[in-house]
């Protein structure tokens, strides 16, 4: 290990400023209703810390994060809806009980998969395992055959467009290309209420920053260095007999449960659910996100995701035109002139000169204690 | 699911899906093959292939306007000159973007995968604030609409035959081209060793520039085909490029005989299955039915054994 410490000084510094302004600053000064566009945005940061794990640090490249973002949602989604449809709630329905989305696609009965979604403890067991299950199959599959890069892109990419064309295709398990609407509480607890909202807002930013702790402690473990170096050379780490794929495989599946509890958090912030957030174009906006933010920054993942969601909401509201010009633009740009995104340009222009005050101010207390010293007749160093 | 139909509807069902499937697959075999040399020979994957396509399809529709207008007489015969337009189009706008773009990023492919994916997304704007949201569609000339009976059940569109040609001729010349001249044999020897093909005397920039030019303009060729049969909209291209992508690399990168036989593959088993089941089931099955292979032989059908 490089550092003793679990976060050195400029890490501290992030890590503080950031639980400063998304505890403080933001709920302080911002209404509910950005208030909870914040918490959507932040949604998303989710994935993007599981990208820079996968991406950043492991060198594997998923076009297909939006599925285990859907995943998670849907799961939750799905206990919301059944809470939502009880009997009393849909006695106008040709069967009362099931989600009304059932009843219009002439199914009479709920189907064995949403059974275990009446209880909210299996629920949250679901929202952790299931993604996590299946990222660990693909990951299974392509990386012990050493299928990675570039190949590996493109299969996840594949997976996100047919788990899309799935959900669209099966409406009447899924709710089909509206999703799941209607969610109004969680254990008798109305969601959507302003007083709710923010309530959820601020148990998000706690779990965001469990993951983010979860993240960088990943990131200092031996394991963390051997994702890195598996990055950038992996025979040699091969050869020194670790076994890649199963790296890759846990770099995966962390990514993916990440992804996952961030689609949860969607579900329970903007109190539906549906196929737009699953497929290939969300997927990939959402490694823009990282990419912007920096692909090997914890603390840039989330600074990127919130800025490209501003930038997204402002843009889309005054100039619907212009946003697909300004999202292709950033893409390119980013990946030719910023490839570290945010965090290289705050670390290249702006935190040399916070390390040069500091260095400053030391090397003044140091050559104060060396006159000091040779005052006292020692040697001076 | 066999069972309400007698063995001669079965024949006619399964002709007439075959059919269907032969002009997806000329769609496939056109889309790809511009992809395979792309991302076969050079290993850049160009997610923007769709919209370079789209520009392809506009370039028709532009094309099949004039000839309204102004040559009438000549309506006819438009398509072939606007399929030389479109390649023409298609073909600089790739050899611009080769420039700016692609130049800059043959090191890092991943990268490449996300510029160009901005670029996609520029491209669709740009369609959408120029040409209108709306999709739109040539009017075929006469001697393309109808369709001929080949027996009292199967019948074949006409305009389906010609775009089955037309990948046949195109397919030939682009195999000449990679395998035959001089051009295609130093764009092999790029690929295989770029300092040695350097150090020969190749200028392997200029070779880089024109292999991308000539995959986009293909893609183009193959827009222009792609209006004969449906119609164009901004995001058309879009929704092909996953399917494409999974074509190229279901038959082996880099091989172009890997290429038509996967597109076969893929496109036959879709329109068979799109009969018996939804259209959306028969897509998710053969996705994954391909997914699942290549996770098993992820090299892809027709693998060079190159070493790496």
């Amino acid at each position: 290990m490089i550092n003793s410490r679990f976060f050195n000084r400029s890490e501290l510094i992030g890590f503080l400023s950031l639980l400063l302004l998304l505890a403080v600053i933001l709920p302080f000064f911002l209404d509910t209703f950005r208030l909870n566009l914040v918490a959507k945005y932040l949604t998303y940061a989710f994935v993007a810390l599981g990208l820079v794990m996968c991406w950043g640090y492991g060198g594997i490249l998923s076009l297909g994060q939006g599925v285990f973002f859907g995943l998670g949602g849907y799961c939750m989604a799905m206990f919301l809806k059944l809470e939502a449809s009880s009997v009393a709630n849909t006695k106008i329905q040709s069967t009362p009980g099931i989600p009304d989305f059932m009843d219009w696609n002439q199914i009479t009965a709920l189907p064995m998969f949403w059974k275990p979604f009446h209880s909210l403890p299996l629920t949250i067991i679901a929202i952790l395992l299931v993604p996590t299950l299946l990222a660990f199959i693909i990951g299974a599959a392509m990386f012990k055959r050493r299928v990675g890069g570039v190949y590996f892109a493109i299969i996840t990419q594949a997976i996100a467009a047919i788990a899309t064309i799935l959900i669209i295709g099966q409406q009447g398990y899924t709710g089909g290309i509206n999703g799941m609407t209607d969610l109004r509480t969680l254990n008798g607890w109305d969601i959507r209420t302003d007083h709710a909202k923010v309530i959820l807002y601020f148990f998000e930013v706690f779990v965001l920053f469990a993951c983010i702790i979860t993240a960088q402690f990943i990131r200092l473990t031996k394991l963390g260095r051997i994702l890195v170096a598996m990055r950038e050379q992996e025979d040699r780490v091969r050869f020194s007999g670790y076994s890649v794929a199963n790296f890759k495989i846990f770099a995966f599946c962390a990514a993916a449960m990440f992804a996952s509890i961030g689609g949860a958090m969607f579900t329970l912030q903007i109190g539906f659910m549906s196929p737009s957030f699953v497929g290939i174009v969300p997927s990939i906006e959402m490694v823009i996100y990282t990419a912007v933010g920096g692909r090997m920054s914890i603390f840039g993942a989330v600074y990127g995701t919130l800025l490209v969601n501003y930038a997204k909401t402002m843009l889309s509201e005054s100039f619907p035109e212009l946003w697909l010009f300004g999202l292709g633009g950033l893409f390119i740009a980013v990946v030719l002139f910023f490839p570290s995104g945010l965090s290289g340009i705050w670390r290249d222009h702006v935190a040399r000169h916070i390390d040069r005050l500091i260095a400053m101010r030391s090397e003044k207390s140091k050559r104060a204690w060396a006159i000091k010293s040779a005052a006292d007749g020692a040697p001076a160093e | 699911m066999f069972g309400d139909y007698s063995i001669g509807d079965l024949g006619a069902i399964f002709a007439m899906q075959g059919f269907a499937g032969l002009i997806l697959f000329s769609v496939y075999v056109l889309m790809a093959l511009g992809l395979a040399i792309i991302f076969g020979q050079m290993g850049v994957i160009n997610m923007a292939h769709g919209e370079f396509m789209i520009l392809g399809a506009y370039v028709t529709w532009m094309t099949s306007s004039f000839f309204q207008s102004h040559l009438p007489s000549l309506f006819s015969g438009y398509f072939f000159v606007a399929m030389i337009l479109a390649f023409i189009a298609s073909g600089a706008l790739g050899m611009l973007v080769e420039w700016a773009l692609i130049r800059h990023l043959y090191k890092r492919p991943l990268d490449t995968l996300l510029a160009t994916w901005g670029l996609s997304l520029i491209l669709q704007q740009a369609y959408r604030s120029v040409f209108g949201a709306r999709e739109v569609g040539v009017e075929l000339p006469q001697w393309m609409m109808g369709s001929k009976q080949v027996t009292d059940t199967i019948e074949v569109p006409i305009n389906g035959i010609f775009v089955m040609c037309l990948t046949l001729a195109i397919t030939v010349v682009v195999a000449w081209i990679m395998y035959k001249s001089r051009w295609g044999k130093q764009v092999r020897a790029v690929v295989q060793n770029r300092v040695m093909a350097g150090a020969v005397g190749i200028n392997t920039e200029k070779v880089d520039r024109y292999t991308f030019g000539l995959g986009c303009g293909i893609a183009g060729i193959a827009g222009s085909a792609f209006t004969m049969i449906g119609s164009t909209g901004p995001t058309s291209g879009q929704l092909y490029i996953v399917d494409t992508f999974l074509v190229v690399v279901f038959g082996g990168a880099a091989s172009l005989f890997g290429t038509i036989a996967s597109a076969f593959t893929i496109s036959q088993a879709q329109s068979t299955m799109e009969f018996f089941m939804s259209g959306s089931m028969a897509k998710v099955l053969t996705l994954l039915t391909i997914v699942a292979i290549l996770m098993i032989r992820p090299q892809g059908l027709f693998a060079l054994k190159v070493r790496k």
